[in-house]
């Protein structure tokens, strides 16, 4: 490290790492129930990571919920922006993940012909 | 590279790692692997939490869970259910103490509510043996920008600015006194760190030092450039081994980052930083001996002036702060001093760290905006007094401070009222004490450990300390005087007017401290022979109750013969006799005697 400039490009570099440990930007939450494992729920999960890190989104938090009553459309997982609608996507499947990351998460284009439920933002 | 969407934080800190931590970062490292989630979920070991009562202590990211007490037999669980399904181990949540309701996150915890943490800030958030997570979270910033955009001039004035006071125990004024470091014309200075932390029941140093070693050493550093000296020392007890390796870490990861050495910053300013370990005497954490140990002589102290400011380590002008001192430093410099000034009172500016021990149910680390008045303390963040017992009295700053008694608990918490209410700020260790503590008993544990502590160099503490905890030892061993009381009062002013050092002129302090308060309990002692808390073994008498059905069990258990009566008969105690070994009571079947 030589100058000023050189400590803050190393720290915007080493910044995303640590995100996670503050609040985020958006959240992706996927249905880790019982039943949204046996449908497939880690594997979903394995390509929502894989997603993630192609595209650099290290401000994306995953996070994981149980089942909520809708067993028969496991795979399920919410988008969660900032300040809009929570999204709950049904019958997920991986090849399912990178349109709706890209569509969505990216762009703030819900894919509509996948959704299930939808909870407005108070 | 994968994205990582978890975090386990597990608590390294001495206090966490005694109670087994290392064990449980072992088994999280292990189920990670096993449920196959090492690649997504990150494990970091981090300094102390300060909630040490509960440890060790577990966070997982991004939901901020606080897992307490955990074992490495609740790892699985924790991996299976948590990190693999999303579900919450609820039973290993905290729950608060007075309304046994669980709480998940960390910040909604009563004892975090009320703290405000400034120097605390990243302990238990970062991984203290990764420079690079301090530099993300914002480290060395004030560094580069005191060496590139700030004069030595402005960095000393902005810390005058500040108001920010030694949190070594004495609160002088941090600014003035790097200005006199400055202002001496040499050759060579040094900057000093205080670790030597010889308060019984303080541990906020080092857990900074764990925790968040850089920030010291980022202090430090600005130091040495508004002072203009080039090298430094950090004066750590060898009792400290953890906090001495990240040490170590955290100056080989500077040095490799080029954030010390040499032209840091390309600024053309060096400075580097050595370790000095120390034995850990008490005295030696007084400036003038520790100086003399660092050179290599016996750790004894020296009489002032001349200052170290003007004549310190090997006779150059030298700079000697605490480690909380300097760990406030960074935040002035990037925040400024009018922000700094914001948080405390008029005179104290800033927080202050408090270890909490004792009576008190959350035992542990608080970080609080100084002028928080005691009961704050004591009942929201410490959570009250252990087994529902009442509170009787607040030992705060060590052996060199005071007790406070229930009367003075909505006393502010700054230096100055608590110099006015007899006590100190010291370095902070606060024992919270209830019902069945007995103030002279207190007074000489303390006296205990000054007159053990105390160098012999100068008369007044090495003979003078020894003649009041003669007096204090009779006292609670029942041969009190008429006239102790005065007595004592006139060797603690000589040895406060006298002594060499602050060791002996603070020395006195628990003694006049719970004579202003708890003078009766002392007059008890010596006029009625009685320990009203019933603490003093010494003083207390086992007494045969009516119940006594004549069974002969405590004679036979009694050593010393001191029982005697007929089979059947009500039995009595020889009281001239009795060693007060208490076998008479334990054993006896129809609970008939009581100590009294
Ligand atoms: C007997 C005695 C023990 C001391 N122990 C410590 C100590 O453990 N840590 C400390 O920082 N200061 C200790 N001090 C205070 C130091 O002499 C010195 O004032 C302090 O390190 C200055 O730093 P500050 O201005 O940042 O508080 C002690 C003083 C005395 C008289």
């Amino acid at each position: 490290m030589k100058s000023l400039a050189d400590l803050h490009a190393l720290r915007d570099k080493l910044k995303s790492d640590l995100k996670l440990r503050k609040e985020s930007g958006t959240k992706i939450i996927i249905g880790m129930g019982t039943c949204g494992i046996a449908a497939g729920a880690r594997e979903v999960m394995a390509a929502v990571l894989d997603e993630l890190a192609r595209r650099h989104l290290t401000d994306v938090q995953v996070q994981q919920t149980g089942c909520i009553g809708m067993c028969d459309k496991e795979v399920l997982l919410d988008v969660l922006r900032p300040g809009e609608a929570r999204i709950t996507y049904g019958n997920v499947k991986p090849e399912d993940v990178s349109k709706i990351i890209a569509n969505h998460v990216v762009n703030g284009n819900i894919v509509e012909e996948m959704v299930v439920g939808k909870i407005e933002n108070k | 590279m994968q994205h990582i969407r978890a975090h386990v934080l597990v608590c390294g800190g001495t206090a966490c790692k005694s109670s087994g931590s290392q064990k449980v970062r072992d088994a999280f490292a292990r189920y990670l692997e096993e449920y196959k989630l090492q690649d997504e979920v990150m494990l970091v070991e981090t300094g102390c939490h300060g909630f040490c009562e509960h440890g060790p202590l577990v966070i997982v990211y991004p939901e901020g869970t606080f897992y307490c007490r955990v074992t490495a037999d609740d790892v699985k669980e924790i991996v299976e259910q948590h990190l693999y399904k999303g579900r919450i181990v609820e039973r290993l949540l905290y729950r608060e103490p007075l309304t046994q309701e669980q709480v998940p996150n960390y910040d909604e915890i009563g004892f975090y509510k009320k703290q405000h943490r400034i120097v605390l800030a990243n302990c238990g958030e970062i991984d203290p043996e990764n420079v690079g997570e301090y530099i993300a979270v914002g480290g060395y910033e004030a560094l580069g920008k005191a060496l590139t955009q700030m004069s030595p001039e402005q960095v000393v004035e902005e810390v005058k600015k500040s108001g920010l006071r030694g949190r070594g125990g004495g609160g002088f004024p941090t600014g003035l006194k790097w200005q006199f470091a400055k202002a001496s014309v040499s050759d060579k200075k040094y900057v000093i760190c205080n670790a030597d932390e010889g308060d019984p029941g303080a541990f906020m140093d080092r857990s900074v030092l764990e925790g968040d070693p850089h920030r010291v050493l980022e202090g430090m550093a600005i130091c040495g450039y508004a002072i203009g000296a080039d090298e430094g020392y950090i004066y750590v007890r060898a009792e400290y081994p953890l906090a001495i390796k990240r040490l170590r870490v955290a100056i080989a990861q500077a040095e490799e980052a080029g954030l010390l050495g040499r032209n840091i910053f390309g600024s053309g300013f060096d400075f580097t930083i050595h370790i000095k370990e120390g034995a850990g005497a008490f005295v030696c954490g007084e400036e003038t001996a520790l100086m003399a140990s660092i050179e290599g002589k016996r750790g004894m102290p020296r009489p002032r002036p001349p200052f170290p400011a003007v004549s310190g380590l090997w006779g150059k002008p030298t700079n000697i702060n605490n480690v909380e001192t300097f760990a406030n430093v960074a935040q002035i410099i990037n925040n400024g001093a009018e922000w700094y000034s914001r948080f405390g009172t008029e005179k104290s500016k800033g927080t202050k760290v408090f270890a909490l021990t004792g009576k008190i149910n959350n035992t542990g680390l608080a970080e609080v905006p100084m002028g928080i008045t005691m009961r704050e303390i004591i009942y929201d963040i410490g959570g009250g007094i252990t087994n529902g017992k009442k509170f009787k009295a607040v030992q705060i700053g060590g052996p060199s401070g005071g007790c406070l008694p229930e009367s003075m608990l909505d006393l502010p918490v700054d230096y100055d009222s608590l110099i006015a209410a007899g006590a100190m700020m010291g370095s902070g260790g606060l024992v919270v004490m209830d019902e069945d503590t007995c103030m002279v008993d207190v007074a000489k544990f303390f006296l205990t450990f000054t007159q053990s502590e105390s160098c012999g160099k100068c008369t007044p503490c090495r003979e003078g300390t020894k003649r009041m905890l003669e007096i204090l030892t009779r006292i609670t061993e029942g041969e009190g005087r008429e006239g102790d009381i005065e007595l004592l009062e006139s060797l603690a002013e000589n040895i406060k007017a006298t002594a060499l050092c602050g060791l002996g002129q603070s020395a006195p302090n628990p003694v006049l401290s719970t004579l202003r308060y708890f003078r009766h309990e002392y007059e008890e002692h010596i006029k009625n022979k009685r320990c009203p808390a019933g603490a003093c073994e010494k003083m207390l008498s086992y007494i045969i109750g009516d119940d006594c059905k004549g069974c002969t069990k405590c004679a036979r258990n009694c050593p010393v013969q001191a029982i005697s009566g007929a089979v059947k008969q009500k039995h009595v105690i020889d009281q001239s006799k009795c060693i007060k070994c208490g076998a008479c009571m334990a054993g006896c079947p129809f609970k008939a005697i009581t100590k009294g």
